[in-house]
């Protein structure tokens, strides 16, 4: 498995999302058939899904999804897990040998529960806790990377074009009610495993198509809070934003939109007064979390999804919908794949927060 | 007329076919394929379903008729020719068109317009049925702009119009209250003489989708134009 960040390529990357707002559920073969007319907006060098609600019998544990490099990582990790959790159950994830994925680390998943006696020592709580125990496998561990620790959710990602890396995790297996997926162009690095998109922290996942200018400057900052980006790709430090903005500053969707695609303040000073008065605090108060550069993201979490375009929309994005179902992606013809007849297509503007919650009580 | 079947076709291979077509060619199901009728110069293009990126880029002469919604980047550099959209269009529609003209029913994404130019014969225009996004217009630098805001239920057109905007003419079929234009251009309601060079293009919009000109025509209108004919004064350096 190789490192990145010596290799700079210029460019394109494709996203893509659905969600049944019924909370009804869908095999993955749709979001996988979504990426088919996207193709040439990747090369090859990285795809993935996530899916939420696929682990009903694990529901109320943490499934980790773990990368190792060698079997020996595997119990160098293990005994970092042993101490921090009771693993309810461990397995291989169930891969398909095919020709377009090659050179596949070891894929592991394991279910598990924080330690109670831990976090009462701690005083931690739950979520925290698994936060810094991701953090420390994946910076102290070398050859181990946890890529996905939500509830009832996982990633799903490896180098190739997104349609092989769905049928190669089998993802018509599994049914969730709500996906989202990636097809990777990279820019800056060659692409690994690691490096390939969604990145995931708790149950929160981001695709993103774009690149990030303020990059070094949200990384300074998110890592005085305990975050590391390791896996030196942009994308990874805007999940760490959203860890940080949403579950420990308690910043409701919007206001998180409002500071990471922040509008200009000539925009602001147009605003009513109120709103001025909310906008100028989120933009001073957490100036270092702006991201500058061309973005379109969809940010998964548990029970819903919250797609977003940098404020110069230097990036495109659609949404539909279709009944219960809404769907987003960048473009057009990859929401028609999912449904010929999806209604209500409109692109969101730059800075606009597209939000879908599934219905209370419904996941 | 050819027909085409575009469903589980690569792009390229769609793209040859209606290349080496000696006739008229209707594609149905396209979903996606990038790049259809680039730099064609003759012929008749009939396509259903919704066409990927860059749909006639440099097109030369031929003619374009979309029934659906068209992508990002329609009729980039084109050169010549007509494209008419049934629908909405994404991003970058015209994204520095040199010559010919693109009509869209519906909404216009971002950057609308951005960079389109003239040279003396050659005058590109866009005719834009319902509302655009922002940056519309942004460095244009010949060329005609038109944003009829039919049924628009928002501003017909989002922040920062014009933005370097130093040649060519853009009307907005709206009063433009609550509008910010940029100090280098000119924005005032357009009279009747102003409206004429306009007409054309706004009768062969009504007449491709079938609105009433009379309607259309009875509102205000506003006429934006570039400010100066030294745009870049004092922009870079005292000059």
């Amino acid at each position: 498995m190789f490192k990145e960040g010596e290799i700079r390529i210029p460019s394109g990357c494709a996203i893509s999302a659905v969600i049944s707002r019924e909370g009804k559920k869908m095999t993955g073969e749709k979001i996988i058939e979504s990426m088919i007319p996207m193709h040439d907006r990747s090369n090859g060098l990285g795809g993935g899904f996530a899916g939420y609600g696929i682990y009903p019998n694990h529901k109320d544990e943490y499934a980790l999804h773990i990368f190792f490099n060698d079997k020996y990582r595997i119990e160098e990790c293990e005994k970092i897990l042993k101490d921090s959790f009771e693993i309810v159950e461990k397995e291989l994830i169930p891969t398909r040998k095919m020709p377009e994925i090659t050179d596949e680390p070891i894929i592991m998943r394991y279910f598990v529960l924080p330690l109670n006696s831990l976090l009462t020592s701690l005083q931690l709580d739950e979520k925290e806790f698994v936060v810094r125990v991701v953090m420390k496998i994946n910076t102290e561990v070398d050859g181990a990377y946890v890529f996905s620790s939500g509830k009832n959710m996982g990633a799903f990602k490896a180098v190739g074009f997104p349609e092989d890396v769905g049928r190669f995790y089998k993802l018509d297996e599994y049914e969730g009610y709500s996906w989202t997926a990636h097809g990777r162009y990279p820019t800056n690095t060659p692409g690994w495993w690691g490096g390939a998109h969604p990145f995931g922290l708790l149950d929160y996942t981001i695709v993103h198509n774009g690149e990030i200018s303020s990059y070094d400057a949200n990384r300074r900052f998110i890592e005085m809070f305990g975050y590391k980006c390791t896996l030196q790709t942009d994308t990874e430090v805007i999940t760490y934003i959203a860890d940080y903005l949403i579950r420990r500053q308690g910043l409701s969707l919007t206001e998180t939109a409002s500071v990471i695609a922040a509008p200009f303040w000539e925009t602001i000073d147009a605003k009513p007064e109120k709103e001025k008065e909310k906008l100028k605090y989120l933009r001073t108060v957490f100036s270092s979390l702006l991201i500058t550069g061309p973005f379109s993201i969809i940010l998964g979490f548990d029970g819903g999804l919250m797609a977003l375009n940098d404020r110069l929309k230097l990036r495109s994005m659609v949404v539909g919908e279709k009944d219960d179902k809404v769907f987003i992606a960048s473009e057009e013809a990859a929401i028609r794949t999912m449904e010929i007849n999806a209604e209500n297509l409109y692109s969101p503007m730059g800075g606009e927060p597209v939000i879908v919650k599934v219905k209370e009580g419904k996941f | 007329m050819i027909k085409i079947n575009s469903e589980n076709m690569n792009f390229k291979d769609l793209n040859d076919k209606v290349r080496k077509a000696t006739e008229d060619v209707e594609i149905y199901g396209a979903l996606g394929e990038r790049f259809i009728g680039a730099g064609l110069s003759d012929k008749k293009l009939v396509i259903r379903g919704t066409p990927g990126n860059a749909l006639g880029a440099y097109l030369n002469g031929a003619a374009i008729e979309v029934f659906g919604n068209a992508q990002d980047a329609v009729g980039d550099t084109m050169n010549d020719g007509k494209i008419v959209v049934h629908g909405n269009i994404g991003d970058c529609t015209g994204y520095a068109m040199r010559g010919g003209k693109i009509f869209v029913e519906g909404n216009a994404g971002y950057r609308a317009g951005i960079h389109m130019k003239a040279y003396k014969e050659k005058i590109p225009a866009l005719i834009i049925g319902g509302t655009t996004g922002s940056f519309l217009g942004e460095y244009q630098a010949g060329g005609i702009i038109i944003v009829l805001g039919i049924g628009a239920d928002k501003p017909v057109v989002g922040n920062f119009p014009c933005t370097g905007m130093h040649g060519g003419k853009m009307l907005l079929r709206s009063d433009c209250k609550g509008i910010n234009f940029p100090k280098n251009v000119h924005a005032k309601p357009a009279t009747k003489e102003d409206l004429a060079e306009f007409y054309p293009f706004i009768k062969e919009f009504c007449e491709l989708f079938k609105k009433d000109e009379k309607e259309i025509l009875n509102s205000q209108f506003t006429l934006i134009t570039p400010d100066s004919n030294n745009p870049y004064k004092q922009m870079y350096v005292a000059n």
